[in-house]
């Protein structure tokens, strides 16, 4: 039953969904509008789901001590230094008892995964937990200087948030996004070497639509670059890209049919 | 100054190039971390001592810049910031450019993000970027923001037949049925432009797939650099126009600048990055030609060996 219901649902809902899209009637839309809500529901879901997962493989990373058992550390305040972040903003110049509360959730959380990974003395942290907790409450009740918002976009102007994802994430992204140019400089010196005719090809290709983007030595070769630029790109790569597309959509095709008659099992965590 | 810092940082970088050219000529394989600190000058230089060039929008992102230019004042036109961080220094500023086009234009604006990181970067271009130019330009009236919605794409799929299904109310919680801009706006098939912004999933294909096709609504579509090439299979009935990476980005800011001159004391991120993308071309087409040097002297050798 545990396997044969989830089977069933995809069955079903899986051809109604094929049959739908050639089914021009006001009904079978409407059906299909109540089903996509579900996609909005089931992403919210996965979020939340996602962060627990996050929460408990991070703690068991550290009640394990596993290696790089202190990164996890960081993984948990970041998490939720942001979403206090991402929930609160000052309502005016001053920040009141904020840091204090936000310190007191940050280490409520603390005590909680302290006494989640300790093997004895349980106790002493839940009730330190317990204390931070209702420190957090009073301070969230009695502080004017700020706000909850949970159904708004002001958080996005706290400068803690914007800080944090303006002087944090944004710079680690764009660093680890920005390196490929050293590994792609050091394959292109590696891999576009005229080995054969096809490599030849490729090397060529390469060389005419790198010297098209550049401002300097494009013009010397007047329109000839920019012209044999757009047929390459116009011409062999769109080729290949509506053959990849069209392969890519088959195999597509193929593998939802493949699920939905339950010959693919993997979305069941087993194959 | 700057000059005399760009002459003495091309006479680096190029002296080096020179000498490992003539390392090849002998054979001389050229150590990776070489190339490094190379790709680490060309991109440094640039950026201490600016180097700006002039630039001619080709015809796909001309395409993109004659629709927002020759749509009627008035007209409804959806921007969605489909990416995060790591792609943003090559997609915000044609996002930037754009958005100050559609409002200098007199267009109006929803602006939405398919990712969660999106809404943030969206938050930031308004505040810092888009709307210190236009102090006269009203929330609610000539723009919205509606932020983020999680579903991927579902989220596309809801709103080709109901945007305040998907949206209620914007950011701010103002109900979208009090909101001006979407008096005459119910779906994504009363816009009457689209450009997604990004690169990944879900994002500019998506918008392609889910409600330019079957809404037919005109989309133009600006992606990094890498993404770009697979955007081509749907010029120029799907896609009217493609931005792609940083060359993208500083084409439509030139012609932005030739077109409405009172743009040209505007930050121009796009063509100021061009320096560094373009040395760092050079200087990987120097290595290319270097490395096929010594390959073809190392054959040579073997075959006399």
């Amino acid at each position: 039953m545990k396997r044969q219901i989830p089977l069933m649902l995809v069955l079903v809902f899986g051809m109604f969904l094929i049959f739908q899209y050639f089914i021009p009637h006001e009904t079978s839309e409407e059906v299909y509008e109540f089903l996509l809500d579900w996609i909005t529901i089931i992403g919210i879901f996965a979020m939340a789901l996602a962060i627990w997962s996050l929460f408990r493989v991070a703690v068991a990373k550290v009640r394990t001590r596993k290696e790089n058992w202190g990164y996890s550390i960081f993984t948990l305040v970041g998490l939720f230094s942001m979403m206090i972040f991402g929930w609160t903003a000052p309502n005016g110049e001053g920040w009141g008892w904020y840091f204090v509360f936000v310190l007191s959730v940050l280490l409520s959380i603390g005590m909680l995964v302290q006494a989640m990974t300790v093997k004895s003395g349980r106790g002493l942290w839940a009730g330190l937990m317990l204390v931070f907790v209702i420190i957090a409450v009073l301070i969230g009740i009695f502080d004017n200087a700020w706000s909850f918002y949970f159904m708004s976009a002001e958080p996005l102007e706290n400068p803690m948030f914007r800080s944090f994802f303006d002087f944090v994430l944004m710079p680690i992204l764009a660093t680890t996004f920005s390196l490929l140019a050293f590994f792609i400089a050091s394959a292109a010196y590696r891999a576009f070497r005229a080995r054969n005719l096809l490599a030849t090809l490729l090397l060529v290709s390469a060389l005419i639509v790198m010297l098209r983007f550049n401002p300097y030595l494009a013009p010397i070769f007047g329109d000839y670059m920019a012209k044999t630029s757009n047929w390459l790109m116009n011409v062999p790569n769109l080729a290949a890209q509506r053959a990849i597309v069209m392969g890519v959509g088959l195999g597509i095709v193929a593998t939802a049919l493949k699920v939905i008659l339950g010959i693919e099992r993997g979305y069941m965590g087993k194959g | 100054m700057d000059n005399i810092g760009v002459i003495i940082s091309l006479i680096l970088i190029f002296g080096g190039l020179v000498a490992l050219f003539y390392g090849s000529l002998k054979g001389r394989e050229v150590d990776r971390r070489i190339i490094f600190l190379f790709i680490f000058l060309a991109v440094a230089a640039p950026i201490l001592f600016p180097m700006t060039f002039e630039e001619k929008a080709t015809q796909v992102v001309k395409s993109v810049f004659d629709k927002v230019e020759n749509l009627p004042e008035g007209s409804t036109v959806l921007l969605s910031f489909d990416f995060d961080p790591a792609m943003a220094p090559e997609v915000q500023p044609m996002a930037n450019a754009i958005s100050r086009h559609c409002l200098e234009k007199g267009h109006k604006i929803i602006f939405m993000s398919l990712w969660a990181t999106g809404q943030a970067l969206l938050s930031q271009s308004l505040s810092e970027s888009i709307l210190p130019g236009f102090p006269e330009k009203q929330n609610l009236v000539d723009y919205v923001s509606i932020g983020y919605k999680a579903g991927n794409e579902g989220v596309p799929n809801v709103i080709i037949t109901d945007i305040q299904k998907m949206f209620p109310t914007d950011v701010n919680s103002v109900p979208l049925d009090s909101i001006p801009i979407f008096d005459n706006i119910e779906s994504c098939k009363d816009l009457d432009f689209i450009v997604s912004f990004g690169g990944g999933k879900p994002g500019p294909k998506e918008w392609i797939l889910f409600v330019g096709d079957p809404g037919g609504v005109p989309i133009g579509v600006g992606v990094a650099a890498v993404v770009a090439p697979q955007m081509y299979p749907y010029l120029p009935d799907q896609v009217i126009g493609i931005l792609g990476g940083v060359k993208g980005a500083a084409e439509y800011e030139s012609e932005l600048i030739r077109v409405h001159p009172k743009f040209a004391d505007m930050d121009t991120p796009g063509l100021l990055m061009m320096g560094p993308q373009t040395l760092a071309h050079v200087v990987i087409m120097a290595f290319i030609v270097i490395g096929n040097v010594v390959f073809f002297r190392g054959r040579r050798r073997e075959k006399k060996e």
